[in-house]
């Protein structure tokens, strides 16, 4: 604070501050530096060099904004610059991440590819398809919401118009214990069953597992959809002397039908991509199979896995397993824009 | 007030009295056919969800129980997984460690990296970045986990290479970092994959507690002429602890459990190794998936005897996680 009258002789108010373009210019200087130096070195790895750089940047900001502007503010410009570092940091990899299964993906992804099995062709050979992974995946998501949506709204709507007393806390209490459940865990529940019962693997016990995996989460967005509807407008309908039951129906569920959808697809995009429950449960299939409810059935995620893991690293296999993952995460997204879509359109009005 | 309410009296004296008429309607109401069956569905729903939870946890310890007593070496503390000899050895001391020491390692890159891009996000960025970046980031919270497992296996692990002869060049001599030159499928790798799959839920739980800072506080902040980095220190994360660490639980719940990125990335051995950097070791959910293929009907209840250690860890973390919210909750300046 004292620099400030030394280093500002115009009588102005504010304190000397470092121009606009220091930090780039310091970050410019920085790399070079540190690519000099490395050169100079002979050091060869590229984290070597780029650490360098970065520690010249952290210190050379500390110092010269120290002089200049204050220690305060060096600590913020500090914390400006790492807050920047982490992000780009993390960009790194999801970006990767995003662009390979791109740009990996379309090489085999067509119609043939869409509309095919693996029937006859052998894992390490060209050729071949996803159809009766995505027929297994469909049907098995599909029995999975069947089941788990109604049940998650209801128990929502017990939770927020009923609930009441040592009930409603538990099942409050065990849907967020559910919630955690590791979906590995949920398969070998009912891996546990079928052992017991003497049950080959079928794709119906998958969709068990994903129907378990899917409630809480249907229960929790739910119950925040509910708890949004006003009272108001319970009480009018009440008022007219509707029942209750009609009124839950007519009343408050088509107040928050957007909000419920959305969190139906959101938790249905989450179990299209679970692997593990799938992989005990309905072991993988080259081979069509539209029956859920006999013999081993194919889903998408687990058609990935095992074009990775059975393939002994050829090229075709991993062709087919991104094409795959594109196909996956298309649908994922499809919901996910799909939900947020109907969450704007059906958003409930505020008040007036 | 007394003046208005003595004006309009029918309407709030009936507040005491009409519980009896209120509860005379509710229970006649409770006994139309349409409520009763409705009341009942919904009743029912949770009561289902109560039984399945408290059906998971009797299977489990029943199939365990099996396992366990035919166990020839000990459970806890063996370092052995031949669960298909007869008389099988098994034991999960590796499975606890791998498990341990990978959710550890994910957690220390991602916790402060997942908080500072979700300052990033509300304080930091332009807005008409911060807005897109955000929706982003939702998004890629979506991607299936065994597309992470195929992109770390094909992508992250040959990119590892580098950063592993650096580590074992300079940090070696820790023994924690030291490197016998093997594919860099080891827990670190692992742990690298699961703090870049956990990334996005913590940031996102994160940005939401923080954009909920009062304004009120950091306008203050400002006006007693603190710098950003302070309003973010005195301000913005004190208020937003609470959330932060929910977050992470959450974030460590998927880490824990997490199964095909670590069955895709590692390559597993029954051995506890000193460096992080050279293959071995595994996780709970790893071995499940890597050992069910070859599994006999044996084997199979040893492996669910080691989901039920699974999932009563995950149990008591989100446990954890309740308390410590529970309690920072009245701490916390959003009540102040």
């Amino acid at each position: 604070m004292s620099t400030v009258v030394a280093a500002k002789p115009t009588g102005s108010l504010q304190g000397a501050r470092l121009p606009k373009w220091f930090p780039y210019a310091l970050a410019a200087g920085s790399v070079a530096l540190g690519i000099g130096i490395s050169f100079a070195a002979g050091l060869e790895s590229n984290i070597q060099w780029g650490l360098i750089a970065a520690i010249l940047f952290v210190v050379g900001t500390y110092v010269i904004a120290t002089r200049v502007e204050g220690k305060r503010q060096a600590k913020d410009r500090i914390a400006t610059s790492l807050v920047w570092v982490a992000f780009l940091l993390a960009v790194v990899p999801l970006v990767s991440l995003v662009w390979v299964t791109v740009a990996r993906g379309v090489k085999v992804l067509d119609i043939y590819f869409l509309s095919h099995s693996m029937g006859v062709v052998a894992d390490n050979e060209p050729g071949g398809g996803i159809y009766h992974a995505i027929i297994g995946s469909l049907e098995q998501v599909g029995l999975a919401t069947v089941m788990g949506a109604p049940i998650g709204v209801l128990t929502a709507i017990y939770l927020v118009e009923y609930g009441r007393g040592k009930l409603a806390k538990a099942v409050t209490f065990f849907v967020d214990v559910m919630t955690g459940i590791p979906s590995i865990v949920a398969g070998l529940f009912i891996l546990s069953l079928m052992l017991q019962f003497d049950m080959q693997p079928f794709g119906f016990a998958g969709s068990l597992a994903l129907a378990i995996l899917m409630m809480p989460v249907v229960v929790r967005s739910t119950e925040e959809m509910l708890k949004l509807v006003p009272n108001e407008l319970r009480e009018a309908s009440l008022a007219l002397g509707i029942p209750k039951w009609r009124t839950i129906l007519k009343v408050v569920l088509p107040t928050a039908i957007g909000g419920i959808t959305t969190g139906i697809m959101l938790a249905v995009a989450r179990i299209a991509g679970e692997t593990a429950p799938v992989l005990l449960l309905v072991f993988g299939n080259p081979f069509i199979n539209n029956n859920p409810f006999e013999g081993a059935q194919a889903s998408l995620p687990l058609y990935i896995y095992q074009q990775y893991a059975n393939s002994g690293g050829a090229e075709a296999a991993y062709d087919r397993a991104w094409a795959a993952s594109l196909t996956l995460i298309a649908f994922v997204m499809i919901l996910n824009l799909g939900a947020r879509g109907i969450a704007r359109w059906k958003a409930p009005k505020t008040g007036r | 007030m007394d003046i208005t309410t003595k004006n309009s009296t029918d309407n709030p004296p009936p507040a005491p009295q009409p519980t009896a008429v209120e509860q005379k309607r509710a229970s006649r109401g409770a006994t139309r056919p349409g409520d009763r069956i409705f009341l009942g569905l919904s009743r029912g729903s949770g009561i289902l969800l109560l039984t399945i939870m408290a059906a998971i946890a009797v299977f489990l310890t029943y199939r365990a129980t099996l396992a366990i007593s035919k166990d020839e070496g000990n459970f806890l503390t063996t370092f052995e997984w031949n669960a298909n000899l007869n008389p099988p050895v098994f034991g999960i001391a590796v499975l606890a460690f791998g498990t341990v020491v990978s959710s550890i390692i994910a957690m220390v890159i991602a916790v402060p990296v997942a908080v500072a891009i979700a300052l990033f996000l509300t304080h930091y960025a332009p807005r008409r970045l911060s807005g897109p970046i955000a929706y982003v980031i939702d998004l890629l919270a979506a991607v299936p986990s065994i597309v992470y497992g195929l992109w770390g296996a094909l992508i992250l692990v040959p990119n590892m290479n580098g950063l592993f002869g650096w580590l074992n060049d300079y940090l070696g001599w820790t023994g924690i970092f030291s490197w016998e030159e093997g594919a860099p499928r080891s827990m670190l790798t692992v742990g690298v994959l699961l703090a870049i799959m956990i990334l996005p839920v913590i940031t996102n739980v994160s940005r939401e507690v923080f954009r909920q800072t009062p304004r009120m506080n950091e306008e203050a902040a400002l006006a007693l002429g603190a710098t950003r980095w302070e309003v973010v220190r005195m301000a913005v994360l004190p208020f937003g602890r609470s959330g932060v660490i929910s977050a992470s639980m959450l974030g460590l719940g998927r880490a824990l459990g997490e199964t095909m990125a670590v069955a895709t990335v590692l390559s597993p051995s029954f051995l506890i190794q000193g460096s992080l950097l050279n293959p071995g070791g595994g996780t709970f959910a790893q071995n499940i998936a890597a050992k069910f293929g070859e599994a006999s009907e044996y084997g199979r209840d040893a492996l669910i005897a080691s989901g039920l250690v699974l999932f009563v860890i995950t149990l008591l973390v989100n446990g954890a996680a309740r308390a410590i919210i529970a309690r920072r909750a009245e701490y916390s300046g959003a009540n102040a």
